[in-house]
């Protein structure tokens, strides 16, 4: 019971930081952020009681003490000593972290149900497939592919460079930092890091304050684990990520939002480290009258319900329909949302309830909206005490709304109406490059010109969100959904530096090179570049002695 | 110098244009990708003489050197990019595992959108050509904002970009830090950037703004590791690769350029006295006919006074004249100059080469570990152990053996840096890859659907899942068939 509340008081502690703080990174003040907290929510309550906001000052005391600057600066430092001392190079090391990483999940599965259960009111079987078993599956794949990642790779070398031999060396980066975030705390956590560790790097993971009783179960596994020396977890918030980007990282991985996204950018600017950033957006759905309804239907629902509910990067965030077809889709939703989650959504438990109030509030204000709420043709209900909202689907909102400007994350999902399904690629082309764009057709010619005319980091026909889970496509997005890719083999090349190296024997000059220049040299040159056998012949025929 | 720079009010009806241009879907053709790699190899061959001379304008750069690293190359490149673009843009078929369902997957690549090409003075047409390469092959419109230092070539780049691409859909914008810092401002959808870790910063911090993918093409301390080497045909072709890649390009000005030599210190008399000697052969008659000068005044006294600390003037071995007037540096030779002086810790891009003995050769590793990670290491020697240590032991862009320079020229090998020598690479289809987004797309058909993939969940579903993802096919048929648990 205790346990509950303390966590309680970390999860509003942290809510609060992250939706009012992180615009003013590194000028926050949590004791401050504290008292703005609404009052008419029962952690606040809890907070008001004289015991409890004891409790957080001496939280937030704890919290200024245990992670600093001064503490970061030593953190690096002892990281780069480890890194140097090449242990994390070797094939070894890498496969027997690997190896202590899946016997980590595998023995643990319990308490990482609690946990997302704790933060998320996960159910089991979904967080089964979405955390443990692609965990797992990222694990063994790397363990069964690291020595072939890890070879050289031969590259041709051409007559420029002959005779030559050339390869690709893949290299860790050397430090790596990677910032996760609370939707899928286990997932965006472990399949970064299990890149970072199959490249040869020394890695610190900051996991999501907003989903406190995962942070802390990962920093409890990673310290019984994994070698602490080199794979360190760093728990906090605005304060602890503002002292960690302050230092030099020869990577930064960042999931989470383009507001964040660009300060970490930007604070990686100033040591020129490579980021990579995976961000969201609005992932258009579009459905054609040409589909298979009943399956299309079931599969949206999976995707945005069955899916953290809605609290996912890559979910389904607004649909683009024809006029006619809509109530049709609508039918089809409704019969698949009562199918999947019974006549009381609510009550479900084959549902997440969202992760704080922060974000309860920010979705029922987009539900509120004038012009929006009048929309609402499925689902509207709400409980704030559950921090739960029913499946919502609206129809018609205005473009310019707000729940059609912001990336949704969470149960409401609008629809929109165009007269000829094409008119749909030009709602998503006005729009930023979404991070999955989706389209249930049956209609070859319109996959087609979906595939050509469409730009997002992924792209699913006819299902939603397992693209995600294909280890041998790359996951990332581009343009404002983000940039850098990773999953299965793009994870390892992500986290490495493919080091060209060209070996050369010391025949096989060509004259030309060097000086003193002279014409019959630049016509030879020419000749050669432009790989003329026969003007090779004649130049070096008709070249003075050299 | 880039007198001519200021503010253009014409930056946004022209980048308006541009964005239209890309939207208008035509520079995806690859007809127009071909059309316009031809428009390139056109540009080289007939506007040849122009570029010669602009070069020697601005650099002193003999013809030879001029087409070996600038027309030359970039010729190969276009050449090569038109024999590979078809493969280049075909959609790659993926490999799916059993549990992905009856399903396809490929991966497409497609173009970014406007991107823009920040290129250096060094070399003013390879280091601007060689990435608009990547960036047509792959489809995008496309900014270049040339080296306001080589102001001939500059104005020439700007012409006959002009007068032979698609000026529709390939624009270059001419002036100095002001107009840099304005297009900046803008919204790119990807940013390559060629010059100092310095301004580097600065783009990639603009960059962040607009969540902008960029490449960094930076410089470095890149060392030459010189083993002693037994055979006299190995060595000398060791000493004239050392120098055709120090002196014979651009002057050292270029940022694969051997910056310093390693070597032992029982080698190092042989190494200098014979040095001296092929200086000689090579440059001796006329260095001005063989030599680029440096770029500017600027950068002369820069290098001036990386002389004018009396330790390292101690510690010239041959050359060491200043021609002010012409802006002319001998090539010089330095041995064991300070460890602390600017010349060992700054990157010298200039024609001054120190040289730094040690006991034992193998302690190059350390020696170059203890620096920021260069762009490129060098490393003459027939010994294997060294090339592996060298390889594992060290980190660099890149590493090439027995040779200078000469990896810039292959278009296999990836060009880039790592740690303080940027990240991102080109060259060849790297410039392609690092000028696309590699789409992935997962096609399904509405046949089959694991029925135990959506809730309502319960214990069964669960056990099903488990099975699945063993890829335990039996238990799946026992736990369907209610045997199992």
């Amino acid at each position: 019971m205790i346990t509950s509340v303390d966590c309680r008081i970390d999860a509003t502690m942290s809510m609060t930081l992250s939706s009012s703080g992180l615009n003013k990174i590194g000028s926050l003040h949590i004791a401050q952020t504290c008292l703005s907290m609404p009052s008419r929510h029962r952690s606040w309550r809890l907070l008001c009681s004289p015991i409890c906001s004891a409790s957080v000052s001496l939280l937030v005391e704890e919290r200024r003490s245990t992670f600093d600057r001064e503490k970061a600066d030593r953190l690096v430092k002892d990281l780069k000593k480890v890194f140097n001392s090449g242990k994390t190079k070797t094939y070894e090391w890498r496969i027997a972290q690997l190896t202590s990483m899946l016997k980590m999940i595998e023995e643990n599965e319990a308490d990482i149900y609690r946990a997302l259960y704790q933060d998320l009111s996960k159910p089991e079987s979904e967080a089964f497939i979405s955390e443990v078993a692609m965990t797992t599956g990222s694990c063994k794949l790397a363990l069964k592919e690291l020595d072939q990642w890890m070879k050289p790779q031969k590259a041709k070398t051409t007559v420029t460079t002959y005779p030559s031999s050339a390869e690709i060396v893949s290299e860790p980066l050397g430090i790596v930092l990677v910032i996760s975030t609370w939707n899928y705390p286990f997932l965006l956590s472990l399949d970064p890091v299990i890149g970072a560790l199959a490249a040869g790097n020394a890695v610190v993971l900051k996991p999501s304050e907003i989903a406190p009783a995962s942070a802390s179960l990962l920093s409890k596994l990673f310290r019984e684990y994994l070698d602490n020396s080199a794979v360190k977890v760093v728990e906090g918030a605005v304060d602890e990520t503002t002292a960690l980007l302050e230092q030099k990282w020869d990577k930064i991985f960042y999931t989470g939002n383009g507001r964040v996204g660009r300060i970490i950018m930007a604070a990686a600017a100033k040591h020129l480290t490579p980021v990579i950033l995976e961000l969201g957006g609005k992932c258009p759905a579009v459905v054609d009258s040409n589909t298979n309804l009943q399956v299309s239907a079931k599969r949206i629902v999976a995707g945005k319900w069955g899916c953290n509910n809605g609290q996912t990067c890559i979910a389904p965030d607004y649909i683009i329909t024809t006029k006619a077809f809509a109530p049709k889709l609508i039918d089809a939703l409704k019969n698949e949302l009562v199918e999947f989650f019974g006549d009381y959504p609510m009550k479900s438990k084959d549902m997440s309830r969202l992760i704080n109030l922060y974000h309860f509030k920010r979705l029922t204000s987009l539900m509120d909206e004038d012009e929006v709420s009048d929309k609402i043709v499925v689902g509207g209900q709400r409980n704030e005490e559950q921090l739960k909202i029913s499946p919502t689907i609206l129809l018609d909102v205005p473009e310019t709304s707000q729940i059609m400007q912001e990336e949704i994350f969470g149960p409401l999902l609008p629809i929109l109406t165009v007269d000829n399904v094409e008119d749909s690629f030009n709602i998503i082309n006005s729009r930023s490059k979404p991070l999955a764009a989706y389209i249930f057709t049956s209609d070859e010619e319109l996959k087609k010109a979906f595939v050509r005319d469409i730009s997002a980091g992924g792209m699913l026909i006819n299902d939603t969100i397992i693209h995600l889970t294909v280890d041998s496509l790359p996951f990332g997005g581009v343009g404002e959904s983000g940039m850098g890719s990773y999953h299965g083999k793009f994870s390892f090349d992500s986290f490495s530096h493919k080091k060209g190296v060209l070996y050369r024997g010391f025949t096989g000059d060509s004259p030309t090179r060097f000086p003193p220049y002279t014409p019959a040299k630049l016509r030879l040159l020419k000749a050669l570049i432009s790989g003329d056998i026969f003007q090779v012949l004649r130049s070096m025929i008709g070249l003075p002695k050299n | 110098m880039g007198g001519e720079a200021g503010d253009d009010p014409n930056f946004e009806k022209d980048l308006e244009e541009l964005r239209e241009t890309f939207n208008s879907g035509k520079t995806r053709d690859a007809s127009w990708r071909r059309s316009q790699l031809k428009a390139m190899q056109l540009l080289l061959k007939e506007t040849e003489d122009e570029i010669f001379h602009a070069l020697k304008q601005d650099l002193g750069k003999p013809r030879c050197e001029a087409y070996r690293d600038e027309i030359g190359t970039v010729t190969k490149s276009v050449q090569y990019a038109l024999g590979n673009l078809k493969y280049w843009m075909s959609a790659k078929k993926v490999n799916l595992p059993l549990i992905a369902f009856p399903a396809t997957a490929e991966l497409i690549p497609e173009p970014l959108g406007l991107v823009y090409i920040i290129s250096s003075w060094n070399f003013p047409f390879g280091l601007s050509l060689e990435p608009i390469i990547g960036a047509i092959a792959a489809g995008n419109v496309v900014v270049l904002k040339p080296s306001e230092l080589a102001p001939t070539c500059s104005a020439v780049l700007a012409s006959v970009i002009d007068k032979y691409l698609d000026n529709k859909a390939i624009k270059v914008f001419q002036g100095g830090v002001s107009v840099g810092q304005q297009l900046l401002q803008h919204k790119w959808d990807k940013i390559f950037f060629t010059g100092s870790a310095q301004v580097g910063r600065l783009v990639m911090a603009a960059a962040a703004n607009h969540l902008t993918p960029v490449t960094l093409e930076l410089g470095g301390k890149c060392p030459a590791v010189v083993d002693s080497i037994s055979g006299s045909w190995d060595r000398e072709s060791t000493f004239k690769r050392i120098l055709g890649g120090k002196f014979a390009s651009c002057a050292g000005q270029v940022c694969i350029g051997v910056d310093y030599i390693l070597v032992e210190k029982r080698y190092l008399s042989t190494l200098v006295s014979r040095l001296q000697i092929w200086i000689r052969k090579m440059f001796g008659d006329n260095p001005k006919e063989c030599l680029a000068r440096i770029i500017n005044k600027h950068h002369f006294i820069r290098l001036k006074n990386l002389l004018s600390d009396p330790l390292v003037k101690a510690s010239i071995r041959h050359g060491g004249s200043l021609d002010e007037a012409n802006l002319f540096i001998e090539p010089t030779i330095l041995v064991d100059p300070p460890l602390h002086s600017a010349i060992m810790t700054e990157e010298i891009f200039g024609p001054l080469l120190p040289i730094i003995t040690l006991d034992k050769i193998e302690d190059s590793v350390k020696f170059i570990n203890s620096r920021p990670k260069p762009l490129t290491i060098y490393a003459f020697t027939n010994n294997e152990k060294l090339k592996k240590m060298l390889i594992a032991g060290t980190s660099s862009g890149g590493i090439t053996f027995n040779d200078t320079l000469v990896q810039h020229a292959a278009d296999t090998i990836p060009f880039g840096g790592v740690g303080g020598s940027g990240f991102g690479r080109y060259h060849g289809k790297f410039s392609f890859d690092t000028f696309s987004h590699e789409k992935a797309i997962l096609r399904r058909g509405f046949l089959t659907d694991f029925w135990f993939r959506f809730p309502p969940w319960d214990d069964k579903k669960l056990q099903l899942f488990r099975d699945a993802y063993r890829y335990d096919y039996i238990g799946i048929a026992l736990t369907f068939l209610g045997l199992k648990k």
